[in-house]
């Protein structure tokens, strides 16, 4: 490795994004204006079951602007099917997934009829004047209900069980037999743990333009995975991938809900071929909670085995997977994705993983930060102390009993994986020490002995996650349908400029600024002079996209390897220009010399050589350009310690966050900002889901969190400043030791506050509350009152204008 | 999101605006900061056919000395009720509630007059208004007439003003030298209180000499806990009296029955203290 004077990694440069970003100089999908453009608007079904019995679209055509309106009928014949790429097992019940329905709705939100009007207010106007006739099916909303296949999403599945899948560790040779060790064990615990059904909430809003013209299809998307969308788009309606452009401009975040192939983006491309016009849609902030994918919605039953000593000794984890009401893009592979998760840091003997998918009436589910992972972690992490309190154990301890010792690293997990390092030591020694661990647990002895209306508690997250998502085989193996390398190029131009492509989708995570920072130690350039392109399939033709905290470990990895061919075909350049043997041909600042000479070739003198090709070594081609590709041989393990302080209000129920302390170890750090931007954020969207973010249905099957007054989403104000550090023991899965940040935090701290708040009021004989722990359902429990799972409290707001809302 | 198509009328005069109310028929609405409407509107729960915007009337904008009272214009936005001498030396109540809605900017646009028109159970200033014996100034193609705040909120979302009528002025009766305070449990920043409590009491010769109490969110319209406000009256301001007056707000056993006591209790508390 070589180096400029002062190293670009570990550099906090401010993002090269921001100033366009922040200032409103880029364009979003929703800013493009295109000749002739059509605007798309789509009429949701209001009901969650129904058979279409009649769709009447003679007063919407003749409204002004229209230029047609489609229901599903008309485009039965091309819409085909929206992808499922995950079968998880060989027998997965998978439906037909109609972009726009055809006779049958199952979700309320899901689209019925599009107007196509020339301008995004005529369109609006005229959805109005479709009249659809909805016979009611019967709803099935619950999972354990749904189960009992009385009432049935799709009926011509016979069931509403889509697939089950299991992971055995006898079975699979990586430990023995859960059951027998339940059967034997001194201690057994069984809890019932629910994932709350949560939404996404990117800022921007889902956006696509399609243009026709010129005899090829380019589509705009506020996507995550404009190369996936492309296959994906050809592969469903035929056009020749050669023919279909998919560019992801600047993206307003993701969290995994722009992980999707969404009926929209068909929609639009299918439009805009019927047409022969440029078409835009763009939902609005209720459209989106109604019909883009939701994230979690588990019911995770889970059966621990220890002995009394606090030896954990088996785990049995039996889940119920809401899917919603079909599978997209990797809907059945999410719950799976945390299969491997729920032993965590510890040493289990025995571990059994039995998921159920189910279809219920509801928006599809999908990936949603973390995907699967905050899940398991939240489960292990909750049952551990459950463990604790039954043994009358110090909780940290519980853990430090059951966890992987630094020395035992690499460490093969009873689920098979190979952790290849990590220090839960280290990190949980700093976490305690920036918490002030020991003077908390007095201040909490103090108030419980005080009996004081605001009791403390304190919440221990200790995790890890696999990320660098994904060593192809292992994907293979999941039965998934396409691969996880990640690709590169260099463009050394003439100039000495740098372009780099990479085909990972940045939709907000400053890929930009930290691929310069990478490019520019390893080649000696500056910074500045590095340009990333990216989210363009006719710039960037391959790409495996962004999500899984894969970027850096999978898509840096390709980069650096990218570099390294620039840097070795200079070499053998330099050294024929320097006419010395390449073998003393040493490069450091940008620069080659001959070892022990003065001679001296800038990088750029010997790219503007291998531009102009006036004298090349026998056989070298011209240019200076690499492509690479990785595909990793393992995950990544980022890990930390969280610890959570929360004061809970007796009297009213309301918690507050006093104290929350993240040391996170996630390999090396190339930009700390953006690392602890990523922290931040991550936090902020776990607690949200321990505290505040619910989505919630009526009886019906309507989504009555369906605005930001009801679906409530934290803000600075509401969030504690974090104390955050970091140990760093660099991944040796791959060269930059990178391990992955992006979903951290989420992963970590939903459970830190949960059990923050239950130790905070165990001793008053609480044992549980249900996500998120809402004011009432807080002093609900607190009255040794079964929660009835009721609604929230009015809230007012928007909230109560409509009277549907989800506070009412 | 896009509203429904209206006709959008901006008039120069009260007497303009009352007469394109009429002329506009039932449909037609007055539009002051548009932050509670203008939601209404994108999500089409409702679609009036034209918009009647107050927001150049400037003499329904500021805060006016009159005697006994307070004029608090309709238009006057929250940010400046939030900055007004006047409001601060005797509506006190006012300014500390008005600090807690939502957050600046739409307290740059949100109207003081807005916020009691809409009426939602759940907004801060009915509470308040209701405590203080507030009194509404509305015009009508009939005149002016005057309506207390114990008349003026009819249900949710619902008030007394006719649809062909504005509300110019509020009037609040000074309670000057009162102390004050507002006590809001609401789930993040930006969301509405789930109950609050309004509270402003006066003490002389270390007595509780008069106290107003204001519920906000525990019915379908604000409610003055008359029955706190007796047990404080001639009472010397200490915590067993507040907690046994607090326990007055509410005697149902739910949790915002609970809350109601709670908040009650803290509100009192912090208003005697300060
Ligand atoms: C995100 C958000 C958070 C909020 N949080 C809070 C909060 O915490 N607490 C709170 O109390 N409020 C909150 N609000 C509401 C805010 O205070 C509004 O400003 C207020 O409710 C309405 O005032 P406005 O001037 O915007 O009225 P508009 O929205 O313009 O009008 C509201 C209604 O009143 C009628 N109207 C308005 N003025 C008159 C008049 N002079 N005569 C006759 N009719 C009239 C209109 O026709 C309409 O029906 C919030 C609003 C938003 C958008």
């Amino acid at each position: 490795m070589t180096a400029t004077a002062e190293p670009e990694v570990g550099k906090a440069r401010l993002r090269k994004e921001d100033a366009r970003l922040i200032t409103g100089q880029t364009r979003w999908t929703d800013n493009l204006q295109l000749t002739g453009m059509l605007h798309m608007a789509v009429l949701r079904s209001p009901v969650a079951h129904a058979r279409i019995t009649n769709i009447d679209v003679s007063r919407a055509t003749s409204m002004p602007g229209v230029a047609v309106v489609l229901t599903g009928e008309d485009l039965a014949a091309e819409q085909g099917s929206l992808p499922c790429a995950w079968p998880i097992t060989e027998d997965m019940k998978s439906p037909p997934a109609p972009a726009l329905a055809v006779d049958q709705v199952n979700f309320a939100g899901e689209a019925v009829a599009l107007v196509i009007a020339d301008s995004a207010y005529h369109a609006a106007d005229a959805l109005e004047a479709i009249d659809v006739d909805y016979e009611d099916l019967p709803v099935v909303l619950d999972l354990e209900v749904a189960l009992r296949d009385n009432d049935l999403v799709h009926p011509d599945l016979g069931t509403n069980k889509s697939a089950t899948w299991i992971f055995d560790s006898a079975e699979a040779g990586a430990g023995t037999d859960v059951e027998a060790e339940i059967a034997a064990a001194e201690v057994v615990i069984e809890r019932t743990f629910r994932q709350q059904r949560l939404i996404p909430a990117f800022m921007e809003p889902r956006s696509v333009v399609v243009d026709s013209s010129a005899g090829m299809f380019t589509v705009w998307s506020a996507t995550q995975i404009p190369h996936i969308l492309r296959w994906m788009l050809s592969a469903v309606t035929g056009i020749s991938e050669s023919k279909l452009r998919v560019i992801a401009p600047d993206v307003g975040g993701g969290f995994g809900g722009k992980l999707q192939v969404t009926p929209e983006e068909l929609l639009c491309l299918l439009v805009a071929r019927r047409m022969g016009r440029p078409v835009k849609w763009t939902e609005t902030r209720t459209e989106s909670m109604l019909s883009a994918h939701h994230g979690r919605d588990q019911l995770q039953k889970i059966t621990l085995a220890a002995r009394r000593d606090g030896t954990v000794t088996g785990l049995k984890v039996e889940l119920l997977a809401d899917m919603g009401a079909y599978l997209r893009l990797v809907t059945p592979g999410v719950p799976i994705l945390g299969a491997f998760m729920f032993n965590s840091i510890y040493k289990f003997a025995a571990y059994r993983f039995v998921c159920t998918n189910v279809f219920t009436n509801k928006v599809p589910t999908d990936a949603y930060r973390g995907a699967g992972r905050p899940e398991a972690t939240f489960a292990i992490e909750r049952m551990m102390d459950e463990l604790a309190v039954e043994l009358d154990i110090e909780p940290m301890k519980i853990r430090e009993k059951n966890w992987i010792k630094h020395e035992e690293f690499p460490f093969t997990t009873v689920a098979g994986l190979t952790y290849d390092s990590g220090n839960y030591e280290a990190a949980t020694a700093r976490a305690m020490e920036l918490f002030g661990y020991d003077d908390m647990r007095e201040e909490q002895a103090r108030r419980r002995a005080d009996g004081s209306t605001v009791q403390l508690g304190i919440g221990i997250s200790t995790y890890t996650e696999m990320c660098g998502l994904a060593p192809s085989r292992v994907l293979g193996a999941l039965r998934y349908g396409a691969g996880g390398w990640e690709t590169a190029s260099i463009r050394m131009l003439p100039t000495g400029k740098v372009e780099v492509i990479t085909g990972t989708s940045p939709h907000g995570q400053g890929h930009e600024t930290v691929w310069s920072q990478i490019v520019a130690d390893r080649l000696g350039v500056p910074f500045e002079d590095i340009e990333v392109l990216h989210g363009d399939t006719a710039t960037s033709h391959k790409g495996m996209d962004s999500y899984g905290s894969r970027s850096l470990a999978v898509g840096g990895t390709a980069l650096v390897q990218a570099a390294d061919k620039v840097l070795a075909k200079a070499r053998t350049l330099a050294a024929h220009m320097m006419e010395c043997d390449e073998a003393d041909v040493e490069f450091a600042s940008g620069s080659f010399s001959v070892r022990g000479t003065s001679t001296v070739r800038a990088l750029g003198d010997v790219v503007l050589a291998a531009h102009v090709a006036h004298d090349l070594p026998e056989g070298m081609e011209p240019g200076m350009d690499a492509d690479a590709t990785f595909d990793p041989d393992n995950f990544s393990y980022p890990h930390g310690t969280h610890l959570c302080a929360t004061e809970v209000d007796t009297e009213t129920g309301m918690v507050k966050i006093v104290r929350y302390v993240a040391v996170d170890d996630v390999g090396t750090v190339v930009n700390p900002l953006i690392v602890d931007g990523q922290v931040h954020g991550g936090l902020a969207q776990g607690i949200a889901q321990a505290l505040y973010e619910e989505a919630t249905h009526d009886e019906m099957g309507t989504l009555t969190s369906a605005t930001f007054a009801d679906y409530l989403v934290p803000s600075a104000a509401d969030l504690p400043a974090f104390l955050t550090d970091r140990t760093t023991t660099p991944a040796t899965s791959n060269p930059l030791g990178a391990k992955g940040v992006g979903e951290a935090g989420t992963i970590a701290s939903t459970p830190a506050v949960v059990n923050s708040v239950l130790d905070a009021v165990r001793h008053l004989g609480v044992r549980d509350i249900e996500m998120p722990m809402s004011p009432e359902r807080v002093w609900t429990a607190l009255q040794g009152r079964p929660d009835e799972g009721a609604g929230e409290v009015a809230a007012g707001g928007l909230g109560s204008i409509d009277a549907q809302g989800g506070q009412s | 999101m896009i509203p429904a198509e209206f006709k959008y009328l901006f008039p120069s005069s009260v007497d303009e605006a009352v007469r394109m109310l009429a002329e506009e028929g039932e449909d037609a609405k007055v539009i002051a900061g548009g932050q509670s409407l203008v939601p209404v509107l994108r999500m089409r729960l409702a679609a009036p056919t034209a918009l009647i915007d107050i927001g150049g009337l400037t003499e329904l904008t500021g805060v006016r000395d009159d005697g006994d009272s307070l004029l608090i214009g309709a238009m006057t936005t929250h940010y400046e009720v939030q900055r007004d001498h006047l409001v601060h030396d005797h509506a006190l109540l006012l300014k500390l509630v008005t600090d807690t809605i939502a957050d600046p900017q739409i307290r740059h646009r949100g109207t003081f007059g807005g916020s009691l028109c809409h009426a939602d159970p759940a907004g801060d200033l009915l509470a308040p208004a209701l405590a203080l014996d507030a009194v509404m100034i509305i015009a009508g193609p009939g005149g002016r007439r005057e309506v207390p705040a114990s008349e003026f909120f009819v249900d949710y979302f619902t008030t007394a003003l006719a649809p062909d009528e504005i509300l110019l002025d509020v009037r609040v009766p000074k309670h000057t030298g009162w102390s004050a305070h507002y006590e809001k449990l609401n789930r993040v920043a930006q969301a509405w209180s789930i109950v609050a409590v309004a509270a402003a009491v006066q003490v002389r010769d270390g007595a509780i000499s008069a106290a107003r109490v204001g519920l906000t969110n525990v019915g379908s319209g604000p409610v003055r806990a008359v029955d706190v406000e007796a047990a404080l009256v001639g009472q010397e301001p200490s915590a067993s009296v507040i907690s046994e007056a607090a326990l007055r707000a509410s005697t149902g056993d739910g949790y915002k029955d609970n809350l109601a006591r709670v908040l009650t209790g803290r509100a009192l508390t912090a208003a005697v203290a300060g």
